[in-house]
């Protein structure tokens, strides 16, 4: 009996402390259908009256571009910067996990180092690098370094779930004629699509919510992604037009809301393995 | 997982050289951008941070002036250092111990753990994205929802996000509701203890705190030290939550370390001074990560000594 009750209270619980920590989004998608008079004035979640103006207001940011511009610059910068990062990270990763060679120990440790150096340290001086090569005003600040691997918390997270593939699967290839990189294709990747789902996840989630660098980087308002579209809509709200800000800033967490439950399992398992197993 | 038997030692020595070359074939990819994209950039910034340079004119080099300056005329930066260890001695134990409060929850063997480890993540995979800035900004409003839930228990409205007093401890709120990451690490680290422990305990008597405090918390120990040394890290290079929500204001009172490097480098153009100071944290973290790593072996305890190869 008393564990029963003991069950039934750490459920309740729970249900509630989700609702607490789910009420700020609540909230805010709900508040995105109300018109702008209600947002502050009453505590009630539901909107009394249902308005798409905030959609439809918001939508048309500054006049001149519309979100639909800003979605696409998001895509565009996004998707090549998370498939980049998977093939060269899995690359490193499997001639981490994979081989010995002169120097290793040193790459690894370098690889493991970067891991802990702040972006504000390299920041500045990249963008002066980046200035130097023609680049600003561009994406390629963001997608040009995932060509060569430098998100390395994706390497160690490969070089991790990698260590846990038995060598013998290798040796057994070896042994039946299959050069390095047909390992990597044939027995490797089919085992790996957990930690390459996980990496995916991440990274694109990581790239779409990203400010800092897409601030410094990109200047015209044509280029912009959401993150800084949304920053200049809360600029340029006049002092009550709420609910296009809201509708425009849920609409910018669907994606990654999307991409979350359709791959949580693959999230956790990310999570759990990166920094854990070994 | 070690699955080194003699019989595969000696078909990997054969092709050993072969192997080293083809090795460094495929990090190669990473090394060029590692020394193009971090090392040089890496080294770039130490010796910015000992010029005078404003990204317009030529770098002059001035020796240790703008880490002098830093410390002794700029009151900006022991005003943001001050701020920022603040939020990081608030903000960090207290996702530490909330994540690890709801995974001990969540370990129990209830149904429907799933759904709620997926509700719970997901503030976290909006972490630091403008959207939830803005929403914080909405919902600390001074008219905004929490005062008004505030309000029904007769509190009177506080200002969150205008007043000193308040305002940073407004933003470490949003900190500790992205709690899914380390939960999900404690989580896995729960799991891994073995119940015939537990129950060995709980014959000889241990009661739950005594539990917690001898098992649980030992055995947890090296993701507590993990989450730890990321957490701080994070936090002390928090940007856009500062950025977006109070533009450091009001008074400074959010002026966090990574805010104030930002507004040197790009809005006041002061290239060497920024870089100097992002020295200063790059050392700081160097040194907070050492002293972990130092101690770690007094407070961490690992189930199997197996070497990471």
């Amino acid at each position: 009996m008393k564990h029963r009750a003991t069950k039934t209270l750490s459920y309740l619980f729970l249900a509630l402390l989700a609702l607490f920590m789910m009420y700020p989004l609540l909230w805010l998608l709900a508040s995105s259908f109300k018109p702008n008079q209600e947002i502050f004035s009453e505590m009630r979640l539901l909107p009394r009256v249902w308005t798409l103006q905030g959609y439809a207001n918001g939508w048309t940011a500054n006049g001149q571009y519309t979100y639909a511009q800003f979605f696409l610059n998001t895509f565009a910068m996004v998707v090549p910067t998370v498939i980049f990062t998977l093939v060269s990270s899995f690359l490193t990763a499997y001639g981490f996990a994979r081989f010995k060679f002169f120097g290793k120990k040193v790459f690894f440790g370098l690889m493991l180092s970067t891991l802990m150096l702040p972006n504000n340290l390299i920041v500045i001086s990249r963008y002066l690098l980046f200035r130097d090569f023609g680049w600003l005003n561009s994406y390629k600040p963001i997608i040009m370094p995932s060509l060569f691997a430098t998100y390395s918390f994706f390497i160690f997270m490969m070089v991790q779930f990698l260590r846990g593939i038995p060598r013998e699967l290798d040796e057994a290839a070896t042994i039946d004629g299959c050069g390095s990189f047909a390992i990597l294709i044939r027995i490797i990747l089919p085992l790996s699509k957990s930690v390459i789902f996980s990496a995916t996840i991440f990274q694109f989630v990581w790239r779409w919510n990203d400010f800092q660098n897409v601030l410094i980087y990109i200047d015209s308002v044509s280029k912009y992604p959401l993150a800084l579209a949304l920053r200049m809509s809360l600029d340029i709200t006049e002092s009550v037009n709420w609910n296009g800000i809201l509708a425009m800033s849920v609409l910018s967490l669907v994606p990654p809301s999307l991409l979350f439950f359709f791959a949580q399992r693959y999230f956790v398992e990310g999570v759990a393995t990166s920094g854990l197993k070994g | 997982m070690a699955l080194s038997g003699s019989g595969i030692v000696k078909v990997r020595s054969l092709s050993d050289r072969k192997n080293s070359m083809r090795g460094l074939l495929y990090i190669s990819p990473w090394i060029l951008g590692f020394i193009v994209f971090q090392f040089y950039p890496f080294f770039l910034s130490l010796y910015y941070s000992f010029t005078n340079y404003s990204m317009l004119n030529k770098p002059k080099f001035v020796g240790l002036k703008n880490y002098v300056d830093m410390f002794t005329r700029d009151r900006n930066y022991w005003q943001s250092v001050k701020v920022t260890f603040i939020y990081v001695l608030v903000a960090v134990p207290m996702k530490l111990a909330f994540s690890l409060f709801i995974a001990m929850l969540l370990n129990m063997r209830l149904k429907l753990i799933n759904v709620f480890r997926t509700l719970y993540y997901i503030p976290s995979i909006f972490g630091g994205s403008v959207a939830v800035a803005i929403l914080w900004r909405f919902l600390f409003n001074r008219d905004g929802i929490v005062n008004q839930f505030l309000s029904t228990f007769s509190i009177k409205p506080i200002d969150w996000l205008g007043s000193e007093r308040w305002a940073l401890f407004t933003m470490s709120l949003l900190t500790v509701w992205q709690f899914g990451s380390s939960m999900v690490v404690f989580l896995a680290g729960l799991k891994q203890i073995p119940n015939e422990i537990v129950e060995a305990a709980k014959v000889d008597g241990a009661g739950r705190i005594r539990v917690f405090f001898s098992i649980t918390v030992p055995f947890l120990s090296p993701m507590i030290f993990f989450n730890l040394i990321l957490q701080t890290i994070y936090a002390l290079q928090e940007f856009t939550a500062p950025f977006v929500i109070t533009g450091g204001g009001p008074l400074k009172a959010t002026y966090l370390y990574g805010l104030m490097i930002y507004e040197n480098a790009f809005k006041f153009l002061k290239t060497g001074y920024a870089s100097a100071q992002s020295w200063i944290l790059f050392l700081a973290i160097m040194v907070f990560t050492a002293f972990v790593f130092k101690s770690s072996p007094y407070w961490t305890y690992y189930q199997d000594s197996e070497d990471s190869k």
